[in-house]
């Protein structure tokens, strides 16, 4: 967990108090000035005026921050479009002018998110064959032999009998909670779970607890608790407890506790949804996410969840588990019965990148990408470390988010690395608890050695320039530390 | 018997009194005549103050030991995690060998598709298959992130103007999927509190964000606008009675459904919503590109300025004949979605070849204004064949390109009735080679219209394949239920 230094915690509440007043006092004399004509007499507001107070006075203000529009794919380097704006960043206009700037923002973990040698030619042959919809859903006409083949697939690669895709991710977890649980049951969730992790145990009327984020203990903590007190007022017995986890958390960069996680979960029989979002394709010596990288058998887990739209560079998502629980859902789930199947050249685009991370496609492309991520996350953590930056996350994670805290570093940051020619995202509120915004950085396998260099060299003057080295290195213990590390070297030669 | 035992007490307070009296029989203690009464009475005083001083009665509260939560935990027995499969769960789909055109290849067999809602015919478009082409030449196929982060590709902003100048609205806003719209833009509106009056026969993604909002729902009898009226009437009395804070109010419908392929009489829809004060939100999904002199939807349609429609929503993966859905009205109405749509705000934008291909498809319905007439010529067709059909009644709008047939003898029951309807789909595929579908319906959907079978109209379909779909549905449906 982040714990906020005194000083800064001190320096970001005051920030956040000088805009809320001046926010107000805006919003008072907006109440003289303008009438707001867009609701007609008898109507209650759009929106009220605390709902959209964030986006009226802070967001506004550091819009052109995010939202950035794009003129290219988004590989390692992208084009950024110029946009300006002539209401103080109300609205934002493209110029049409474009930077080619360094992509440190996109989800494209193993380069697949531009032209492939080995994936375009078959999407494209894919899209003449099949169009780019069905228009229809899978349980009609909108089952083809790609999406059958992708099942199939998708299940081999992650280790369950079965699997079914879905044409959006976040539909995949907002349509299959409610399937699977609904009144009598619990959803015990971590407290930093995505927002569509959210929607869909909203959605399926059973209880939801929260646990703290990634702590089994406390895990346990809640599962005995609930288990021993049953369902609230009736006291009867939970129906089912369902526990839901990620495999790296994107805010946060973290990798999940897995295998004492499922150890909690074995004991109090709870079962186990993992949403592999961020995970899958990104870690683990081939691919297979979170289960190999700490030695968990997939076995051990009820329901996997995945996208697609990171490490395979295309869209939807999928849920593998028994032979009988794919049954069901394709039965049940509305995500499959009414929803327009997923597009068949993103389809394709899914089975090549597979093939090519399973090396069936003849090459071992699919094994360089995955060291390559891999070097490139650690050695970009280890630098952003050396730096004095408070850097969260794991070793092995891609998602690596530095601290900024106050909130008028987030624009700054962001700007001066875009002036600088590097594409970087700053998250805040709502993403992110108020006080704890952060720029993220997300490697790619299509970042070279020298892209890496080049952008350290930017976030190391920028972070100088806006102050965020909050450790910065004693000399004297560095010095320390270059010794050990040359004695190592001359250990090792 | 309780008059004899209250004799009996007196009796007794006597007899004490009188006992007592006699010690200090005539004693005066500081002037006070001193006597029983006054002994008896500090008594009483004495036991009620000790009775006020008393602690309340409380069970010790003893929490459960560290064993016996052992215990709890073992004794547990959660349920399965789904129940056991039963045999229509095993039913697999028809699989496409080809696009899902007028005409499909299932298991090496041409067969009619009516499965598709591909209205105008756009699957397969040369024009459509070009610039998807292009699109993920240079794009390549997804935008690896949300909208937020650096995933807004310039062709979203381009279809985004593309749809507001095609609808003649301020604004327009994409989502990567039909089913995650409505599902995001009604809780971006409605919170706990407003009120929400929406049509019962509303599809399912409707009804999550209608559950997701938490507000007040109310429902109406399916497209009775009397039923609406009456529930409008209620809430207008409702406020005379009790003055409260003003609440945002919506009217949800759906231009044509999607569980019964009716239409929504939006001129009536306006008429309330403006005397009653309502906002109205209309799901454009099967009436966008298809209704209208221009296919500019049940708005030019019914000739009402857009703008009276307060929230526009449509997914795109029917008449546009690609994947994705959005939603379009004023600026304010957008604006506010870009931070408080859940389904935009949280999910990857969808693949920029998808959009490109919802620009050209408006480019081409423009372009083409005779595909709207051979659509309209399809399902007039159609329509005049189906209606004479025995056993079957359409229960769909006559110009709704979406059929709906119901049983005219139903059992009652969705269940039985959908096993009776898949028998005939079942035979058409395999006799007639003709692909229909039975309306679906998930557990977990609360809708309550009764089944039928869905037939979607192209334009791309030819005369004579329709002829031939109504010359042996009816034959099929004949056979079928004479054998009952």
């Amino acid at each position: 967990m982040v714990t906020i230094p005194y000083f800064t915690a001190l320096t970001t509440y005051f920030s956040y108090g000088l805009l809320f007043v001046f926010g107000h006092m805006r919003d008072f004399f907006r109440s003289f000035c303008k009438s707001d004509q867009s609701t007609p007499e008898g109507y209650a507001p759009l929106c009220r005026d605390f709902e959209d107070f964030y986006t009226r006075r802070l967001y506004h203000r550091i819009q052109d921050c995010f939202n950035r529009p794009i003129a290219s794919a988004p590989d390692a380097w992208i084009e950024v479009s110029e946009r300006y704006s002539n209401d103080n960043n109300e609205t934002l206009f493209r110029t049409g002018k474009t930077h080619r700037c360094l992509n440190l923002g996109s989800y494209n973990y193993l380069g697949f998110a531009s032209a492939d040698e080995y994936c375009t030619p078959r999407v494209v042959e894919s899209l003449k064959r099949f169009s780019p919809s069905t228009c229809s859903s899978r349980v009609d006409a909108g089952t083809t032999v790609l999406h059958q083949e992708l099942e199939e697939l998708i299940a081999r690669f992650v280790g369950k009998p079965a699997a079914m895709v879905y044409g959006m991710g976040f539909a995949t977890n907002s349509t299959t909670l409610p399937a699977l649980i609904g009144k009598g049951g619990l959803i015990i969730s971590d407290s930093l779970n995505h927002s569509s992790i959210v929607a869909g145990a909203r959605a399926s009327g059973s209880r939801i607890t929260v646990f703290q984020h990634n702590t089994p203990s406390h895990l346990e903590e809640v599962l005995r608790e609930a288990i021993a007190d049953g369902q609230p007022r009736t006291h009867r017995p939970w129906k089912k407890i369902i526990v839901v986890v990620e495999g790296i958390y994107s805010m946060e960069g973290e990798l999940c506790k897995l295998p004492e996680i499922v150890a909690v979960c074995n004991k109090y029989k709870a079962y186990l949804y993992l949403d592999e979002a961020h995970s899958i394709g990104a870690i683990g010596k081939t691919g297979r996410g979170i289960c190999e990288l700490l030695g968990v058998d997939t076995s051990d887990i009820d329901i996997m969840m995945g996208t697609f739209t990171k490490s395979f560079g295309s869209c939807g998502g999928y849920i593998a588990g028994s032979k009988d629980l794919i049954k069901y859902l394709k039965a049940v789930s509305p995500g499959h019965l009414y929803a327009t199947a997923m597009s068949p050249p993103a389809v394709q685009q899914v089975i090549s990148a597979l093939k090519v991370i399973l090396g069936e496609d003849g090459s071992n492309r699919g094994a360089q990408k995955l060291a390559r991520i891999r070097e490139n996350s650690n050695f970009f953590r280890a630098e952003l470390q050396k730096m004095g930056c408070e850097v969260l996350g794991d070793h092995d994670s891609p998602v690596m988010p530095i601290m900024l805290y106050n909130p008028a570093k987030i624009p700054a940051f962001s700007r001066e690395c875009l002036k600088r020619h590097v594409a970087v995202v700053g998250v805040a509120f709502p993403a992110t608890p108020l006080l704890l915004a952060r720029a993220r950085m997300c490697l790619s396998a299509s970042h070279t050695k020298e892209d890496l260099l080049k952008a350290l060299e930017v976030i190391s003057e920028v972070s100088d320039m806006v102050q965020i080295k909050y450790f910065p290195k004693d000399p004297e213990k560095q010095l320390k530390e270059e010794q050990w590390q040359q004695n190592e070297r001359k250990k090792l030669s | 018997m309780s008059s004899g035992l209250r004799i009996g007490i007196m009796d007794l307070m006597n007899r004490l009194i009188l006992a007592l009296d006699a010690p200090f029989a005539g004693a005066v203690v500081f002037g006070v005549h001193f006597d029983g009464h006054l002994v008896v009475e500090a008594l009483l005083v004495a036991v009620i103050v000790f009775l006020l001083f008393q602690k309340s009665y409380q069970p010790q509260k003893r929490p459960l030991t560290r064993k016996e939560i052992d215990q709890l935990c073992d004794e547990w027995v959660p349920e399965p995690l789904h129940p056991a499969i039963t045999k229509e769960m095993e039913d697999e789909p028809p699989v496409l060998e080809s696009d899902a055109g007028p005409r499909i290849i299932v298991s090496g067999k041409e067969v009619i598709n009516l499965a598709s809602a591909n209205y105008l015919g756009l699957i397969g478009h040369g024009k459509i298959t070009e610039a998807c082409n292009a699109a993920l030449k240079k794009y390549g196929v997804g935008s690896c992130g949300p909208r937020g982060f650096y995933g807004t590709i310039d062709v979203h902003l381009d279809c985004e103007a593309r749809i507001s100048k095609f609808l003649g609205t301020a604004d327009s806003i994409l989502y990567s999927y039909g089913l995650a719209t409505t599902s995001s833009v009604i809780p971006a509106f409605c919170k706990r509190g407003d009120i929400i009056i929406a049509d019962e026969g509303v599809q399912w993604g409707i009804q999550n964000g209608l559950f997701l909002s938490r507000s007040t729902v109310k429902l109406f009898k399916h497209n009775d606008m009397k039923a609406l009226e009456k529930i409008l009437e209620e809430i207008a009395l409702e406020d005379k009675r009790v003055k409260k804070v003003l609440n945002r109010r919506f009217i949800v419908v759906e231009a044509i459904y999607q569980n019964s392929g009716q239409m929504v009489p939006l001129d009536e829809i306006i008429r309330l919503k403006e005397k009653y004060n309502f906002r109205v939100l209309v799901d454009e999904s099967h009436s966008f590109g298809v209704l209208g002199k221009t296919g500019r939807g049940l708005t030019e349609h019914y000739g009402i300025p857009i703008q009276k429609v307060d929230i526009i929503t449509a997914g795109m993966g029917y008449a546009l004949a690609t994947t994705g859905g959005f939603c379009t009205g004023s600026a304010k109405v957008v604006d506010h979605q870009r931070l408080s749509g859940a389904g935009y705000c949280f999910s990857a934008s969808s693949p920029p070849y998808l959009a490109s291909a919802a620009i050209t498809a408006m480019d081409v319905l423009e372009e083409s204004p005779e595909l709207l007439v051979r659509l309209q010529e399809n399902v007039t067709l159609l329509w005049k064949g189906l209606s004479q059909a025995r056993g079957l009644k359409v229960t769909s709008n006559a110009l709704s390109p979406l059929f709906f047939l119901q049983l005219e003898n139903t059992s009652g029951s969705f269940k039985n009735d959908s096993m009776l309807l898949q028998e005939i789909v079942d035979r058409m595929l395999e006799d007639a080679a003709v692909l229909l579908t039975v309306s679906k319906r998930s557990l977990l959907d609360n809708c309550k219209l009764p089944a039928g079978i869905q037939l979607s109209v192209s334009a791309a379909h030819t005369k004579s394949d329709l002829l031939q779909v109504i010359q042996s549905l009816k034959s099929v449906v004949e056979a079928v239920l004479d054998r009952k």
